[in-house]
């Protein structure tokens, strides 16, 4: 009789492993078949324009309260300094961007928007209706809290 | 004095010309055949009209169709939830047949620029952008925006459904003596480099104290 080869033993409890990871339904972060499409995500409306969205602490940076689509930002123009500049936020009705718009990453004052503060939706998000991903508690300080 | 005799001799010399025969063809049948002519000769000119005034025609020249046509299929004007699209001469041409007549008089200047190669590459297009946008923003202001107004129009707008900014700034258009363009740059086209119109709305400390 020939002896039954390690690795082959090996290679089966191995397989035999591997098909229960499958069975208990180990999750992919994609969560789909490798041979599937991807499950697309719904498409959610912007928000029509609205009043000021209060602040949850103090230092947030508000967010949008109005569609931003098609709103272009590059180094030629930025469309929402054409509202919001100290220049031209009078006549937009809008509020104006903070003076720490204006301090650059070595916290010296410039005498236009920083360029790290250029680019305003990278802190500044619109809001669409959506169910929130994760359950959330967080309450302001009550220094902030809109009565 | 001297005109009016001047057109009554005119005149007189017309009507004497008219009742006289040709030698060969009544003058009748050359009135006719003038007609006829000038009826093919107009419907010709009118077709080269309609067929110029086409989005294919305007993005048969590369200079058209990369830059300023690749930025337009991502506005709404191309792509919106009513599936209604406005073309480039919706917004460049105007409909009134004298108006049109006069724009595309004016746009044998393209051609020519065509031929220079002014914009001929994304750089020099790029660098000539502000300009080229100035003589369309001068051109809507001094028409109150009239293309857009073919589509758009003030009365036909519920501002019960639009945004409260836009309401905001329609109601007090009329009384500023504002016009479309003023508010609605760049709604089609990315905006040309802003440094020289509007220094806070562009990254970087005004070019002029460079
Ligand atoms: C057409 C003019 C216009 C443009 C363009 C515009 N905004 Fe606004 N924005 C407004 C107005 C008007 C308000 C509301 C002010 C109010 O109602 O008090 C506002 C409010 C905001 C607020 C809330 C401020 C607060 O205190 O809560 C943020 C944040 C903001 N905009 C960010 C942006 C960003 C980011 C962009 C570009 C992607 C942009 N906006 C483009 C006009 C504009
Ligand atoms: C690095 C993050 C960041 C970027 C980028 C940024 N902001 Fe802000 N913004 C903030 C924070 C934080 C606040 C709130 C605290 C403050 O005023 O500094 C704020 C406040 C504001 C406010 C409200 C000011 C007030 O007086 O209540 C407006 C309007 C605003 N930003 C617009 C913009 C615009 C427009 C841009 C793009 C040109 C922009 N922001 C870019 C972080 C940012
Ligand atoms: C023969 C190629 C060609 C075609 C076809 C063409 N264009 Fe142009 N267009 C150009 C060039 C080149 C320029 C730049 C002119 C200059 O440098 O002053 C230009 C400039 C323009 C401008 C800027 C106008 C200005 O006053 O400076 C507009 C608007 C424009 N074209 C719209 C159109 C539209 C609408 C159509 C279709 C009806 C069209 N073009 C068809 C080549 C073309
Ligand atoms: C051929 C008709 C037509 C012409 C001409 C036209 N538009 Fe529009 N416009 C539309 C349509 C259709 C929509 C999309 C409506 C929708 O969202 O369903 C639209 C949307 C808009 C919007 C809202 C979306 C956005 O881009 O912010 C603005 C602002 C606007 N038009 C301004 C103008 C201006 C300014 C002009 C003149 C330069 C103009 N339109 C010329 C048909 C036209
Ligand atoms: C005083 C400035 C101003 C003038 C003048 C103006 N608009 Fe607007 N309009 C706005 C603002 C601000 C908004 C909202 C923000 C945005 O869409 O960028 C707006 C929004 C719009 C919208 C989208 C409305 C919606 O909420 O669905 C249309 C369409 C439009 N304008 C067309 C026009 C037309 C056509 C004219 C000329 C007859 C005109 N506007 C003149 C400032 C103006
Ligand atoms: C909804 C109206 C609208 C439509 C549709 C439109 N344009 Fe324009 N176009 C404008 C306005 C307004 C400007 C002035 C610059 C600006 O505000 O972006 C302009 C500017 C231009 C310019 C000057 C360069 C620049 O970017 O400023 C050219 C060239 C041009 N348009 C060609 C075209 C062509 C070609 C098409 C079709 C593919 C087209 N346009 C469709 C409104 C429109």
């Amino acid at each position: 009789m020939k002896e039954t080869s390690p690795y082959l033993l090996l290679i089966v409890i191995l397989g035999i492993a591997m098909q229960s990871a499958a069975q208990s339904g180990l999750d992919s972060l994609r969560r789909q078949p490798i041979d599937a499409d991807s499950i697309a995500v719904d498409q959610k409306k912007w928000q029509p324009d609205r009043d000021p969205i209060p602040r949850d602490y103090v230092q947030q940076p508000p967010l949008v309260p109005h569609s931003i689509e098609g709103y272009e930002v590059n180094l030629k123009s930025n469309k929402c300094l054409t509202c919001h500049s100290w220049a031209n936020y009078k006549e937009a009705g809008a509020t104006k961007i903070s003076q720490t718009h204006f301090r650059d990453r070595e916290l010296s004052v410039r005498a236009n928007v920083a360029g790290t503060r250029y680019f305003c939706t990278q802190c500044h998000v619109p809001q669409v209706n959506a169910r929130p991903l994760v359950e959330n508690q967080f309450e302001p300080v009550d220094a902030i809290k809109q009565r | 004095m001297m005109p009016n005799n001047k057109s009554s001799e005119t005149k007189s010399g017309l009507r004497q010309t008219l009742g006289r025969p040709s030698t060969r063809y009544s003058v009748a049948f050359l009135i006719v055949s003038g007609i006829a002519l000038g009826v093919v000769l107009w419907g010709g000119f009118n077709w080269a009209m309609e067929l110029t005034n086409t989005e294919t025609f305007c993005i048969s020249c590369h200079e058209m169709r990369n830059n300023v046509y690749e930025e337009y299929t991502q506005t709404a004007h191309y792509n919106n939830s009513s599936g209604v699209r406005a073309t480039c001469p919706d917004c460049h041409v105007p409909k009134e047949w004298h108006y049109k007549v006069v724009r595309k008089i004016r746009a044998s200047n393209e051609l020519y620029h065509k031929a220079l190669g002014s914009i001929n590459t994304r750089e020099k297009f790029e660098a000539k952008r502000l300009e080229l946008a100035q003589h369309v923003w001068d051109s809507m202001k001094a028409t109150d925006s009239r293309e857009c107004r073919n589509c758009h129009e003030f009365g036909s707008m519920d501002l019960t459904a639009q945004g409260r900014r836009a309401v905001e700034q329609h109601e007090k258009t009329a009384k500023e003596g504002k016009t479309c363009i003023d508010c609605h740059k760049g709604i089609a086209h990315s905006l040309p480099d802003l440094h020289d119109v509007d220094p806070s709305a562009v990254v970087g400390e005004s070019r002029a104290t460079d």
